[in-house]
């Protein structure tokens, strides 16, 4: 009934119906001009899919270009499923992270359901067995219905997946901040364990041999998904509820273990996930990576309903399907695992060599189309680029530097604001512990992951603080990857590489674009010093609600090694009489500041600074002092200064307390956010040894067992608080929100 | 001593049982999926572990315990072999009826994982010698309907013949009396929600799990003696 709606190419052409699939004049004519015809209605939704922002990249390709990509460690840089990065033994690690953002929006659960169900694909696609889930959020204030009711969803969605695939979601951040209020951000992130030699590919190699359909059946959800990622959220956004997947994520856990069976298999040739632009991105792509062609029977596709038509599941974004190309003659081998798992394998279709991609339906040729030209040529924008009035005044502003007189008041006061506060209510609903190898669960700097049968672990986080990036996109971006590589860095780990998600507004603003052009600069410059090639990651762009955009908001996902599991470090202080070390000086830096927001309720002026070089000396000295045995615990210092993670050091240490003395300016000794400082705890008799290793190291204080924290500066005691009242507001503090009414 | 872990779709916690039989404990261990056993005839343990079977569809546990390997479990069961149900196991003993009671959503409605105390409240079950009678002891727990249920009769049954095994020191999800774990009056079918899997060594936090696996353990090698 719907193929009555489709209308003939010349309409198509006529009518300009293009334009609704989100395809522009220029593109259309440039399609033409490829088939040497009009595309019919099928065709015309295959390329505008393709061609859509989140498929060809087609706006952030030439910044995408300028990340350092390459190490000895790389495996495998951007353009699979997920980046790959040795780990020694024979082993590789394989991540990725992908933003969910429009669909959560819209439709929260299942959005961040099937975001978590999405990447876990790409990462069992490429072979590998999946092992940690991290997810970066970033919501509204918590003082409305709506936000309250996104971020419960958003929690509850991920859970719901997560937990039932038997993934540990073992940390990741959650961020409250009034851009997100339209536009809340859900960015998952996915690492597998791999044997090298199991490493698969997305790619349709071999000709005539078979394309096998496996996992769920094809339905009529999520249609245009891509296309509608690819467009600012409005009003009329809820009607777009039905572009949202649903997940099954029993489905997703008998996929998982069929497909990882299936790469013991030699008749499997390659393996993709059906993700966004489902059906058309999988098939066209493994298609074209091959350098093949493929021909596909869609009266073979399984389907949930009754007379779908070819651009329907073409364009399907139904969860839980995999596309493998197999060895002709030996599908059995492959269907008979899938079939173990009562999982749908079918034959549908062939690899050619004529490099066309060309679909039948009802006996009818419905789509014949150069398979380059979708995942190839879709073309390539240089959008015009200018520096925001905003960013030039924040430049010229004399130094912000507020003045705190009530210390207790304001310690209480920022341990209390959403995004400092616990996120226990978080992940205590995500299993954490699933597959036994958690060494450290979330609430730490980074997760760590144990390597079963070594003496090795995994350092994993997400971070990126997007006022800073806001305020300087540029500084910003290198204090993303510098937060995320120190992050890891404190657990005990060596950083090796990370994956970017890219959020960010509507690119036709050439002052968006100068943010964007600006982090990507600034990520790039600290990834090269700080040796943590970009080899994976995923761009949202038009995460805008009503005409505002978000903060710029390249969530950095980073993974490192800990060579021996004596190495894991904890970010609490952990016994009595330890000397309390800060590592690096302090200025008066407040712009993007936690005590910004508190005192201004906005963020202006100058980004803290950062110099790399400093940045890089400082980790590497201390991953040697811990590598050595000499340091007992390491907090890095973020939202809210050296105040907040002081605090933050005693909150798992039961009975412990500490005293710590400031000099100079108190505001900015204990809420500044200048970069590059460690909280570092030594054992007594650690600490020659650890300051002959470390430069810049100031002890501040010691570990007690008072069970308070107190803060001296001369003979004053700015704070003197139990430390259980200030864990009780810490805790309380999203719990207690939630509570309230709106 | 030889262990099947009992794989059903959707389970999720099979290989950490494994792990814990194998390399922990240091004894045979199979992975044994659900249709691929008519019988378990050859083995001296079984464990269900947790997940999702059956994606939790219809009830937690209910879709399995129809199956042809609950019907051998049922035979094992009346034999006497020791079998032990971890979290979705547990649920899956429960609709078989091979435990008595229910279990309910978490009285907040959410899961929850995080590491729990327990108390041991029968140290003279097959599966727990290992430990001191009232021990506390730190398990992970990682549900959303862990919250056990029965009748008053079942109750007064159940302390009668000292069939409470673990009790929470500190009840997350409104069970019942604070029941973790219960076991039947037979004595060789445990069910508990926490998971003892994943406490058997230090670097995850806790390794008082481990008792429990080497009760077992030690128990079998007894009632071998015993036997021969």
């Amino acid at each position: 009934m719907l193929q009555a709606l489709e209308v003939t190419p010349e309409v198509i052409e006529a009518e300009k119906h293009y334009r609704e699939m989100g395809l522009t004049d220029e593109e259309y004519q440039s399609i033409v001009r490829i088939l040497g015809r009009r595309p019919n209605f099928t065709e015309t939704g295959i390329f505008s899919v393709m061609w859509s922002e989140h498929c060809s990249y087609k706006t952030s390709k030439p910044l995408l270009r300028k990340f350092p990509t390459e190490g000895p460690q790389v495996i495998q840089g951007p353009g699979e499923g997920a980046g790959i990065v040795d780990i020694g033994d024979g082993q590789a690690v394989a991540f990725k992270v992908e933003s969910h953002n429009h669909p959560s929006a819209v439709e929260p659960y299942q959005g961040a359901a099937t975001g978590v169900g999405g990447i876990i694909r790409d990462i069992f696609s490429m072979g590998a067995r999946p092992i940690a889930v991290l997810n970066s959020l970033r919501f509204g204030q918590l003082t409305t219905g709506r936000v309250k009711y996104l971020f419960d969803e958003v929690v509850h969605g991920i859970a719901g997946y997560g937990n039932c695939v038997g993934v540990p979601t073992v940390g990741g951040e959650v961020q409250f901040d009034d851009c997100y209020e339209g536009n809340p951000l859900v960015n998952a992130m996915c690492v597998g364990l791999i044997d090298q030699k199991d490493i698969q590919k997305g790619i349709a190699a071999g000709l005539g041999n078979t394309v096998l359909y496996v996992g769920s059946k094809t339905g009529r959800d999520g249609i245009h998904g891509a296309t509608f990622a690819s467009e600012d959220l409005t009003e009329d956004s809820e009607s777009k509820r039905s572009n949202v997947q649903v997940g099954d994520p029993f489905m997703e856990k008998l996929l998982i273990e069929a497909c990882l069976e299936a790469i013991n298999c030699d008749a499997l040739v390659g393996m993709q996930d059906m993700g966004a632009a489902g059906l058309t991105s999988s098939a066209s792509e493994m298609a074209s990576k091959a350098g093949m062609g493929m021909e596909m029977n869609l009266d073979r596709i399984p389907q949930r309903e009754d007379n779908m038509t070819a651009y329907e599941m073409m364009l399907s974004e139904s969860q839980e399907r995999m596309l493998l190309v197999v060895e002709k003659g030996r599908e059995q081998e492959i269907i008979s695992i899938f079939e173990k798992y009562d999982l749908e394998a079918v034959a549908v279709g062939k690899v050619t060599d004529d490099k066309q991609f060309r679909l039948l339906h009802n006996g009818d040729v419905v789509c014949d189309i150069p398979v380059d030209s979708l995942a190839e040529d879709a073309p390539v924008y240089h959008k015009p680029s200018k520096v925001p009035a905003y960013y030039e005044k924040f430049q010229a502003m004399p130094t912000y530097q507020p003045k705190v007189t009530d210390h207790e008041l304001m310690l209480e006061t920022l341990l209390a604001q959403p995004t400092i506060a616990s996120k226990e209510y978080v992940y205590d609903q995500y299993d954490s512990m699933v597959q036994a190898n958690t060494a450290v669960a979330p609430g730490s700097d980074a997760a760590v992951i144990r390597i079963r049968d070594y003496d090795k672990a995994l350092a994993i986080t997400t971070d990126c603080n997007s006022r800073y990036i806001y305020l300087d996109p540029e500084v910003g971006g290198q204090i993303a990857v510098a937060e995320a590589a120190r992050n890891i860095v404190c657990s005990g780990a060596k950083p090796l590489a990370l994956t970017d998600g890219l959020n960010f507004g509507n690119p036709d603003k050439p002052e968006n674009f100068w943010q964007m052009e600006k982090s990507v600069d600034g990520m790039s410059s600290a990834s090269l010093v700080l040796n943590t090639p970009v080899i994976s990651g995923n761009v949202s762009l038009y995460n805008e609600s009503n005409g505002q955009a978000i903060f710029p908001t390249p969530i950095v996902g980073m993974v490192g090694l800990h060579a021996s599991v004596a190495h894991i470090t904890p970010s609490f202080f952990r016994a009595e009489g330890d000397a309390i070390y800060l590592i690096g000086e302090t200025n008066p830096e407040f712009g993007g500041s936690e005590l910004q927001n508190v005192l201004e309720g906005e963020y202006f002026g100058k980004a803290p600074a950062l110099d790399l070089q400093v940045e890089k000396e400082r980790q590497d000295q201390l991953l040697a002092a811990i590598q050595a045995g000499i340091v007992q615990s390491a907090h890095d210092l973020a939202e809210g200064g050296l105040a907040v993670a002081v605090a933050e050091s005693l909150f798992s240490s039961q009975g412990l307390g500490a005293i710590i003395e400031v000099s100079g300016d108190a505001t900015t000794a204990l809420y500044s956010e200048t970069q590059s400082r460690f909280l570092v705890t030594v054992k007594p008799g650690d600490q020659a040894a650890f300051e002959e290793k470390v430069e810049n190291a100031m002890m501040i204080g010691r570990v007690n067992a008072t069970g308070k924290l107190q803060v001296k500066q001369n003979n004053d005691d700015l704070i003197h608080l139990a430390v259980t009242d200030l864990e009780a507001r810490w805790k309380g503090a999203i719990p207690c929100l939630l509570k309230s009414k709106a | 001593m030889k262990f099947a872990v009992i794989v059903f779709p959707g389970s999720n916690c099979d290989r950490d049982m494994y792990h814990a039989a194998k390399d922990a404990l240091g004894q045979e261990a199979e992975l044994v999926w659900y249709q691929d056993a008519t019988t378990l005839e050859n083995y001296d343990a079984i464990l269900l572990p947790g997940g999702f079977s059956y994606g939790d569809y219809l009830r937690c546990g209910a879709i399995a315990s129809t199956s042809a390997m609950v019907k051998e479990l049922r035979v094992q069961a009346e034999k006497g072999t020791p079998i032990l149900g971890v979290c979705n196991g547990f649920q899956i003993l429960l609709e078989a009826g091979l435990l008595p009671g229910a279990l309910l959503r978490n009285k907040n409605l959410k899961f929850m994982c995080h590491h729990e105390g327990l108390i041991v409240k029968n140290n003279r079950t097959l599966f727990t010698t290992d430990y001191e009678q009232e021990e506390e002891i730190s398990i992970p727990i990682a549900h959303g309907e862990g919250n056990y249920f029965c009748d008053p009769q079942t109750l007064e049954q159940l302390k009668a013949n000292n069939q409470i095994v673990f009790t929470y020191s500190n009840n997350p999800n409104g069970s019942i009396e604070d029941i973790a774990g219960i076991i039947n009056e037979q004595g060789n079918v445990l069910g508990m929600m926490p998971h003892p899997e994943r406490a058997t060594e230090d670097i995850l936090g806790s390794a008082d799990g481990l008792k429990l696996f080497t009760s077992m353990l030690k128990n079998w090698r007894e009632s071998y003696v015993a036997g021969a």
